[in-house]
């Protein structure tokens, strides 16, 4: 990766350094570093803006989550009752909040069909291929590119008599439905768009796996009589298990989350509010900030629940920070 | 490859490999065209004038590809440079805290034995789990509570103070320097700090590097924080946001607005492909 990149600099400042101080020239570790210099207050003065950021910004407000979801709190009242699990009760029993995680399943869907068209593309674009980065930039471009211009060029594309109703017509479709004002539809439409934003990265990841596996794989595989497709499941599938699975985690955790693609299209209007659009405007619009923190709570539970599911099921998935 | 298969054998296969190269292309042309396309009709109208855009469907190109007139007006009246100039600063303020704080932070973790060290590594960790936008219910009393609601430096805290991403990518580049370096400087008589502002940062150039560019590219996307901390002043996308009320179904003007927001990022990607690919995936599959 990066790192090769300052690999001669540091080589050479060490043989600089070592001249002149006649020392050997690489220790193995830091251990007699640290021992000689204990400086003990050192690295908590290093680390005490991060770590006090993370605390202001990520744990305190947590935290609060946790209290405010006991309360009936509105936001700007000074006093906040506590009203026990009342608020858990109603997101599970009101209708209009939880039956909103139905939403998710046309994206969990579509996540399919973004890691099937990432993994194909991944797997031809692995092997030697005219054009090769040009199609690549291609496919990877959408997900660099702002959401809300995402949100407007699609709401231009799907717009009646727009972009895809004039290429249907071509091949025949005269009667195209309202693809976002049909409450049938327009979750499919939205769900649409997020593939074609995300799938390039889904792409990527899987590409830089699939060239990771050693190519005298392929060779040995060819040698036996292994077809193409008789590769693809002998080599690069289990090649690249872990971050299929990865990716298959992340699918799940973004669907729960879908927020910004029908937020800026269709604002949650026709049947496509998602559970954090329900979540934001609970607590900035209708101003139950106890309800809404209860509602985060609860999403916040099921996505833990999810990645200790992965790490369960994919141990070698764990984050290695050593 | 298939120096054993005897003669009409031979031919069929090369009969195959010919019809499934054709297949890989026409994939690969089609998704590149299902890409493109939306792009490309934004493309057509915003170079469109109002009565050429009412009287054409989206897939005519337009009469006169230079009419620039719509991206005038589009960044004229939607105050645009106004969004331009905001997300600069937010993002040179945010980036360079990022830097600052992520790199000590890894300097500590890295290079230092000392109580808490797990705790610290694992609250990092368990941080990355949590749905941001969710939390904001709770972040907002936060924000609003430190007087900073409605200001960039609402903004300018959160970008800094969440990027945990960053303290990864800086540690797991930290390991391949050499620990000798510090040992030499500081037989030189050179303190914590120096050591760290003088041998360690300068050698973190390429991590900076990529953190700077992933990093970049999403605050420059970020849609969510602006609209809701924000809301007197407007990034970039905020600004295009707002394109939604007043031009109403001027799409020839909203199109170009869009070309606006899509062109620096378009610009950047084509200078930055190799760092941006690296940075992305080192990023995600942290």
């Amino acid at each position: 990766m990066a790192i090769t990149a300052s690999g001669p600099a540091a080589a050479d400042t060490v043989a600089v350094v070592t001249a002149t101080e006649g020392r050997p020239a690489r220790r193995p570790s830091g251990a007699g570093l640290r021992r000689r210099f204990p400086g003990r207050l050192t690295p908590y003065l290093f680390l005490a803006a991060a770590v006090g950021l993370l605390l202001l910004l990520t744990y305190w407000p947590a935290a609060n989550l946790f209290y405010y979801s006991f309360t009936d709190w509105d936001g700007l009242d000074q006093t906040k009752n506590l009203v026990g699990f009342d608020n858990y009760v109603q997101v599970f029993t009101d209708p209009r909040i939880f039956s909103v995680f139905g939403v998710s399943l046309y994206y969990f869907a579509a996540s399919f069909v973004q890691m099937g068209l990432a993994l194909y593309f991944a797997t031809i674009l692995s092997f030697s291929t005219r054009f090769q980065n040009l199609f690549r930039g291609i496919l990877f471009f959408p997900y660099l590119i702002n959401g809300v211009a995402i949100g407007f060029v699609f709401l231009y594309l799907f717009q009646p008599g727009g972009t895809l109703d004039t290429v249907l017509s071509w091949f025949g479709v005269t009667d195209p439905p309202q693809w976002l004002g049909d409450p049938d539809i327009a979750n499919w439409s939205l769900a649409g768009t997020s593939v074609w934003r995300y799938m390039g990265m889904n792409f990527v990841l899987f590409l830089g796996a699939i060239q990771s596996l050693p190519g005298e794989l392929y060779e040995a595989a060819e040698l036996d009589g292994a077809s193409r497709w008789q590769q693809f499941w002998a080599i690069v599938v289990p090649g690249i298990r872990r971050v299929i699975g990865l990716s298959f985690i992340l699918a799940i955790a973004g669907s729960l989350s879908v927020f910004e693609i029908p937020f800026i299209m269709t604002g949650g209007a026709n049947g496509t509010s998602t559970f954090v659009i329900q979540t934001i405007q609970t607590a900035f619009n209708f101003r139950q900030v106890g309800l809404a923190s209860a509602m985060a709570v609860v999403l916040l539970i099921i996505v833990l629940l999810v990645t200790w599911l992965q790490r369960r099921l994919f141990p070698d998935e764990k984050v290695d920070l050593t | 490859m298939t120096t054993t298969a005897s003669g009409p054998r031979l031919g069929a296969i090369r009969a195959r490999t010919i019809s499934a190269r054709t297949a890989k292309y026409l994939s690969l042309v089609i998704a590149a065209v299902c890409t493109l396309l939306p792009l490309v009709t934004v493309l057509f109208a915003s170079l469109k004038t109002k009565q050429e855009y009412g009287a054409t469907g989206p897939l005519t190109p337009p009469e006169n590809w230079l009419n620039l007139e719509n991206f005038a007006i589009a960044f004229d009246s939607g105050e645009m440079l106004q969004g331009f100039v905001n997300t600069a600063i937010v993002l040179a303020v945010s980036l360079a805290g990022t830097i600052f704080i992520g790199t000590m932070a890894a300097y500590a973790l890295d290079r230092f034995e000392f109580r808490g060290k797990k705790l610290v590594m694992a609250l990092f960790l368990i941080a990355t789990l949590i749905p941001s936008v969710t939390s904001q219910v709770a972040t907002f009393q936060v924000i609003n509570g430190l007087g900073l609601y409605d200001t960039k430096a609402a903004l300018i805290l959160l970008f800094m103070g969440t990027d945990i991403i960053a303290i990864y990518l800086f540690i797991q580049f930290m390991q391949s320097i050499p620990v000798s370096l510090d040992e030499a400087a500081m037989i030189d008589g050179a303190n914590r700090w120096t050591i760290y502002w003088r041998v360690v940062l300068p050698l973190l150039k390429p991590a900076i590097a990529t953190v700077v560019i992933i990093k970049g590219i999403a605050i420059y996307n970020e849609f969510y924080s602006p609209f809701l901390y924000l809301p007197s002043e407007d990034l970039i996308s905020t600004s295009l946001f707002r394109f939604k009320g007043p031009f109403g179904s001027q799409w020839e003007i909203i199109s170009a607005g869009t070309l606006i927001v899509i062109i620096p990022t378009l610009i950047a990607f084509l200078l930055l492909q190799r760092w941006i690919y690296k940075g992305l995936t080192s990023g995600a599959v942290k």
